[in-house]
């Protein structure tokens, strides 16, 4: 065989699953697939055997933007520290009820 | 085997198709092209293997002379087998495994369609269930035979190859006896004669779509499967299915 592993080798997928009970879908992990249609089958079938889910997603791996790790720091630490964002920094009256 | 009641010997016809093809497509796993079809396939086989347990079962049952569906699968030679030949051949490239399985899946969904609305209700229950089952082995295999047949020359060629490999199997599918005659007329069975027409439109539209070429000319087999006729490749697939049974009797784990 003098295939080329780009030939050889199928794109990666992302796969989500709707759970039964959540309303979101979630991500499950990943699978290679030839195109969108086997890619989906795929997800059935490595996913959803032991009744996962009722609904899927695939997506391919190439179109996920991803945050850059070295953006780290500047990206996620500066919201440590802001514990006002949190609903549980405000005092609430005593009047207040059903709150 | 002695004379069996003939709803036993259709239970067997069909529990022993579902069975001998389930076993090709476990051979497939950690062999298929990718992981992901190493899943697909033995999925497809699991959900065989569990209808052929339900009908082994039951024709153990009707046959009333206590063999459970172990002593049917492990303990009966290749000549009281009742599978059509189709699903014994050898699995060959992934093409030909493929051909194969469009043949007698888009035979199988047709059958159990029907079979729903037996008047037997433990067939017409398995019928119900395994409906949605093979409904996705077809599709499995069409999506497959579109892309490998309108795909590149080589797989054109090998899809091709494939089909033909196991075109003159089909004919089988769709032949009728007395015994299923009687319990058509009894409203147990389903005429297999009577799904030809439906079977030749989907496969003729799929090998359209596949730009694939449709071969000339099917065979009627010898003997057949459905009588324990059966092509030298069952024996061999017995031989290694039954093979740590009969050395080791009830195993299990």
């Amino acid at each position: 065989m003098s295939e080329s592993s780009a030939e050889r080798d199928w794109p990666l997928w992302e796969v989500f699953v709707r759970s039964r009970r959540g309303l979101n879908h979630q991500h499950v992990g990943s699978l290679h697939a030839p195109d969108a249609a086997m890619a989906l089958r795929n997800a059935r079938d490595v996913y959803t055997r032991r009744s996962e889910g009722v609904s899927l997603w695939v997506v391919p791996a190439a179109a996920i933007v991803a945050s850059s790790p070295d953006e780290k720091d500047s990206f996620f630490d500066p919201a440590a520290d802001k514990t006002y964002r949190h609903p549980t920094f405000y005092e609430i009256p005593a009047e207040v009820q059903h709150l | 085997m002695s004379e069996l009641p003939a709803l036993a010997t259709y239970a067997l016809r069909l529990g022993d198709d579902s069975l001998v093809l389930s076993h090709r497509l476990g051979e497939w796993v950690t062999n298929a092209p990718q992981l992901e079809e190493d899943v697909a396939l033995g999925n497809i086989g699991l959900d065989l293997l569990g209808q052929a347990r339900t009908l082994l079962t039951y024709a153990g049952e009707v046959e009333a002379a206590g063999r459970s569906e172990d002593d049917l699968a492990y303990l009966r030679d290749e000549r009281d087998f009742r599978n059509v030949h189709l699903v014994e051949l050898p699995n060959g490239d992934f093409a030909v495994s493929m051909a194969r399985q469009l043949l007698f899946s888009t035979y199988q969904l047709a059958l159990y369609d029907q079979l729903q609305a037996s008047v037997d209700d433990t067939l017409a229950g398995m019928a119900a269930k395994a409906v949605k089952e093979v409904d996705y082995h077809r599709d499995h295999a069409t999506q497959w035979v579109l892309r490998l047949g309108d795909g590149t020359e080589t797989s054109h060629r090998r899809m091709q190859d494939g089909l033909d490999r196991v075109w003159p199997y089909a004919d089988e599918l769709f032949a009728t006896d007395e015994v299923e005659q009687s319990l058509v007329a009894e409203g147990v069975a389903v005429d297999s004669s009577s799904l030809r027409a439906g079977w030749d439109g989907y496969i003729d539209g799929v090998l359209a779509e596949a730009t694939l070429t449709r071969p000339e000319g099917l065979r009627t087999p010898p003997g057949g499967g459905r009588r324990g006729i059966h092509t030298e490749a069952l024996g061999y697939l017995l031989a290694e299915m039954q093979h740590l049974h009969r050395a080791h009797p009830g195993a299990s784990w």
